[in-house]
């Protein structure tokens, strides 16, 4: 199939990605062949049941575990040859990471959170424009203690994008939010992707979610099920779980 | 500064109080190393120094008599590099306003000046003038003891007659720099001095004009010691020589080497205990941090920071703990260092005081103290690095129980589930329950071998003075007198009773094994001054045979029945079989007695002493102390009441203060480990034991869990530390024994018992401490947490 010139650039591409947990007595296939393209500035949601290997697949992506077999490139760079030192590299230059439990460091504020990312990054923004972008400037001394679960994982998202990463990858980041806090988490990532054109790829049990993205990729059994794309990309604010 | 360092210091200043329970416990190892290797340092180079600049002898030897024609046959000796030849006595001194006399040990200075060898450094004032005869020069502390100055004069006893001697200036000589008396315990600058004289003066008091008794060398670089003796045994011994010795047996120098010896175990064996325990402390607390913050660890990765950065982080929380404990320790062994430097300056008189700890001390003491947080926190640190990032970001899998026969064994005893708990969790993690135990064992330990000493010198003292030596007085003469002068001292005022006793230098041999020493010749059933065996009974002095003490017997590989050969440096110089009659218990010296008449006999000669036990009226001891002063042939008189209330007073100072430094050192050791153990406990079952609480436990009955392990395995390490508290007090024993004196193991129940008890109450203490923190649980708060 001959590419459309218009499109844009791949981003990640993983050629038969497979994931094997051995705990000696049986073997888990996470993910059990795994194919499949994200491209530049697009927003990708990844659904699936838990334990169909999204999670899995995000970690390798995000250069955080390795493959059992198969070969993931980021752009030109083939992940599955690098070792732990350039997986650190990598990560430390272009990803960002959001998690379901938005991980802050409990000892440091909503600026110093941010401040571990935009202190090792090589071009980070500001802190205080990251947490500006996600709308706590005014929260920006107070300690996670002292936030709602959404300020949190906000203040995660600016961590996540301070360091002006080419992708972000969330996992559950509205897991643990009702859905009205869970609209300004993704109104946050929506922005970022819009405003940036941030490669942005994110997990969710929540289907309806899907909604908002440009390709909506189905997990099953550590496989691909399906893959679609939205014509039409509701706004957060549209979109009710 | 960097968020990660604001990290850092944030988790620093939240575990406060566990940092500080372990820097304390560093601070412990770090101010006794410093103290004792810094003054075994200072020590050791301050007499070198002094040694070196005053030319201290290499040699030295005693005799009776020798003319000076003798020295250049000395100096032709190979090996002798410099000679002197000096003339000395002792005497009874007459000071002004003071009834009791003092004794002088009076040593010539040539008429050409300053000594070749032991050169007494000048403090004030002038050297005697070498033509003068009434002229002395006294040492510095016996001058500030009694508060003379040059010009003030006083009188001495020589040859029979009371002579007024004006002090010219002070003193102080490498010879000197602890200064004893004859049968003194304890130095007592007051009641014993050193006099310089010129020599023409000394030698006519002494009756020793063209003469010498006492003789120094020098030798060259490389010289063999043991042929320069043996040369010098020759040429003297028909002057009537005592043998000549190295400084090995030069008192002075002898007692500054078991200080050295002191300070050094010390240094050796202390330290490395509370380093020990800081290693276990560390890896306990930064192991447990680092399982806490496994999901910050892996969103750190997540965020690109590098296994290097990431250990690094956990090793300098390590670090600002070793910091905080290197500083303490610094403070607390500057201030301790300055603390024995003025007990050494009261104990040892040295000219300068270099007793300042020099700079490396400091820097080897730190490294130390920083290697040791680093070693305790490296494996955990390491851990933290290669955990993998997805592996860390996932909740850690239920640590490992499994039903072992432990456990099968737990299931019969029918316990209740809380004890269960307690008891799985200490089977679980067995090491760390032993090493949790073996650190309170250790506080114990160190109180048991601390507080043992006061036993140990009480019996000393029960031993030495009420039930061995029970005179009041001695009186030590000048030279052997007939036995008839018992009859004179008897006639001095205030005297109830008098026994002679006389001592005689001799080597005793067994084979190649030889030990020179003192024979000691009492009356056989001395009442005074009694020989006690090691049940207390009094032990007759053999008329055939002699006594040993147990140490000078294992020296010579001797027991009851076994001949021995003596070779008397006395009378007639002659060599005897003797059998060992038997051997005794002696805290004191290297004794070795027999009967008074039995030694007079092998010299073959009529009854003589050369020393008086006496025991005193107390009602006339003034009039006895004016009388003595007067008495002709007296080098010395021993007062064993003011000998046993100096010691007593000593001992009792030096008892309080290390008994509050070794009481605050176990309570820190204990509060260490026990505060950490109880804190990390808590913070490991804090969810089991909050769902307990909601499941309607109350609050004593789940304090009882977490304070039941901790209060379990702090009665666990009592017996294990009465076993290596006694295990340190045989060692700290067999440490101290030397030819000089020994000290008996002594340990009673009641220091078991009191050691347990300060022991246990600083673990209760901690373990209070904790679970007040438990009580302050929040449930929901704790039960919400995803660990």
């Amino acid at each position: 199939m001959a590419r459309d010139i218009t499109e844009p650039e791949v981003v990640f591409r993983t050629e038969g990605v497979t994931k094997v947990y051995d705990t000696g007595e049986v073997k888990v296939y996470a993910l059990a062949g795994v194919d499949l393209e994200l491209r530049e500035s697009e927003l990708t949601v990844l659904l699936g049941a838990s334990g169909s290997g999204k999670s899995t697949l995000l970690n390798i992506l995000g250069g955080l575990d390795h493959a059992t077999s198969g070969r993931v490139w980021f752009k030109q760079l083939e992940l599955t040859k690098m070792n732990d030192r350039a997986l650190t590299r990598f990560r430390r230059d272009y990803v960002g990471f959001i998690f379901q439990f938005y991980n802050l460091v409990a000892s440091l504020s909503a600026r110093e959170n941010v401040a571990l990312v935009t202190d090792i990054a090589p071009d980070p923004m500001p802190a205080e424009e990251a947490l500006e972008i996600v709308g706590l400037g005014h929260r920006m001394d107070h300690f996670p203690a002292e936030m709602s679960g959404g300020e949190q994982q906000r203040v995660a998202i600016a961590r996540a994008i301070a360091k002006r990463p080419q992708v972000l990858l969330c996992d559950e980041p509205t897991g643990a939010l009702d859905s009205k806090t869970g609209v300004q988490v993704l109104e946050a990532l929506d922005r970022i992707n819009r405003e940036f054109g941030t490669t942005t790829a994110v997990i969710t049990h929540a289907a309806e979610i899907r909604k908002m993205a440009h390709r909506v990729i189905r997990f099953q059994d550590g496989k691909i099920a399906s893959t679609e794309f939205n014509e039409t990309r509701l706004h957060p604010h549209e979109i009710d779980w | 500064m960097r968020a990660l360092e604001k990290k850092l210091f944030r988790d620093f200043l939240r575990l406060w109080a566990q940092g500080l329970a372990i820097a304390l416990v560093l601070a412990c190892g770090v101010s006794i190393f410093l103290m004792s290797f810094g003054m075994f340092t200072a020590l050791t180079d301050t007499r070198a120094a002094y040694y070196e600049r005053n030319r201290f002898a290499d040699v030295f030897a005693t005799l009776r008599r020798a003319p000076k024609s003798l020295a250049p046959q000395i100096a032709a000796i190979e090996g002798v590099f410099a000679i002197e030849t000096r003339v000395t006595g002792s005497a009874i001194l007459d000071l002004p306003g003071k009834l009791q006399g003092a004794v002088g040990q009076f040593i010539s200075v040539p008429v050409s000046g300053e000594p070749h060898l032991n050169v007494p450094l000048l403090r004030s004032g002038r050297y005697p003038d070498p033509q003068a005869s009434g002229e002395v020069m006294v040492n510095e502390p016996f001058a500030q003891a009694n508060g003379y100055v040059p010009g003030d004069v006083i009188h001495a006893n020589l040859n029979g007659s009371l002579r007024p001697l004006t002090i010219t200036g002070t003193a102080l000589s490498p010879e000197f720099i602890y200064t004893i008396g004859p049968g003194d315990m304890m130095p007592d600058n007051e009641g014993f001095g050193i006099l310089w004289m010129s020599e023409p003066a000394l030698a006519a008091a002494f009756d020793m004009a063209g003469a010498f008794n006492d003789v120094g060398l020098q030798l060259t670089r490389g010289a063999n010691v043991d042929q320069v003796l043996d040369a010098l045994d020759d040429l003297l011994d028909p002057y009537g020589a005592q043998g000549a010795h190295d400084r090995a047996m030069q008192q002075s120098n002898a007692f500054i080497d078991g200080e050295l010896k002191q300070l050094q175990s010390m240094a050796y064996v202390l330290p490395p205990v509370f380093f020990g325990i800081t290693v276990f402390l560390v890896n306990m607390v930064i192991g447990r941090i680092v399982a806490l913050e496994r999901s910050e660890i892996g969103l750190l990765k997540a965020l690109g920071y590098s296994d290097m950065e990431i250990s690094l982080h956990y090793l300098a929380l390590a670090g600002l703990i070793a910091l905080v404990g290197v500083a303490a320790g610094f403070a607390v062994g500057t201030w301790l260092s300055r603390a024995l430097a003025v007990l050494y300056a009261g104990f040892f008189n040295f000219p300068y005081l270099i007793f300042s700890v020099s700079a490396d001390v400091y820097i080897i003491s730190g490294a130390l103290g920083l290697g040791t947080a680093m070693a305790g926190a490296i494996r955990s640190a390491l851990s933290a690095a290669r955990l993998p990032p997805a592996v860390a970001m996932s909740p850690p899998a239920p640590p490992n129980y499994k039903h072992s026969l432990f456990d099968r064994f737990l299931t019969l005893l029918r316990l209740t589930q809380p004890t269960m708990m307690i008891l799985r969790n200490i089977a679980r993690w067995p090491l760390r329950a032993g090493l949790t135990a073996l650190g309170i064992a250790l506080a114990v330990a160190v109180l048991v071998a601390s507080s043992f000493f006061e036993d140990a010198l009480g019996e000393m003292i029960e031993t030495s003075f009420y039930k061995s030596n029970r005179q009041d007085a001695m009186l030590i003469l000048t030279r052997e007198v007939p036995e008839s002068a018992i009859e004179e001292i008897r006639r001095l005022p205030g005297v109830l009773q008098v026994e002679g006793v006389q001592f005689h230098g001799a080597v005793l041999k067994n084979g190649h094994r030889e030990k020179r020493v003192a024979i000691e010749g009492r009356p056989e059933m001395a009442d005074l001054a009694r020989i006690v065996g090691d049940k207390g009974q009094v032990v007759a002095a053999p008329k055939n045979g002699i006594l040993l003490s147990e140490r000078l017997a294992w020296q010579l590989d001797v027991g009851p029945g076994d001949l021995l050969e003596v070779e008397f440096l006395t009378g007639l110089r002659e060599t005897h079989q003797i059998p060992v009659a038997g051997v005794i218990t002696s805290y004191i010296g290297l004794a070795a007695y027999m009967e008074i008449g039995a030694l007079d006999a092998l010299m073959r000669r009529s009854a003589r002493l050369g020393m008086a036990n006496l025991s005193l009226d107390e009602a006339q001891k003034d009039e006895f102390h004016a009388e003595v002063k007067n008495l002709p042939g007296l080098a010395g008189t021993v007062m064993l009441g003011d000998t046993l209330a100096s010691f007593e007073e000593t001992i009792e100072q030096n008892i309080t203060i290390s008994t509050i430094i070794y009481m605050a050192v176990a309570v820190l050791i204990t509060v260490g480990v026990t505060y950490n153990s109880a804190r990390i406990q808590l913070s490991e079952r804090a969810r089991d034991l909050a769902s307990l609480r909601i499941l309607g436990f109350t609050r004593s009955e789940v304090s009882y869990i977490l304070i039941g392990e901790t209060a379990l395995l702090a009665l666990l390490a009592q017996p294990l530390g009465w076993l290596l508290g006694a295990g340190l007090a045989t060692a700290m024993v067999a440490g101290f024994e030397s030819d000089l004196y020994s000290i008996p193991l002594v340990l009673n129940r009641g220091t078991f018992a009191w050691s347990s008890v300060v022991v246990l109450i600083a673990a209760a203490v901690s373990a209070l401490l904790v679970r007040r923190r438990l009580d302050n649980l929040n449930l929901i708060e704790v039960m919400k947490t995803r660990e």
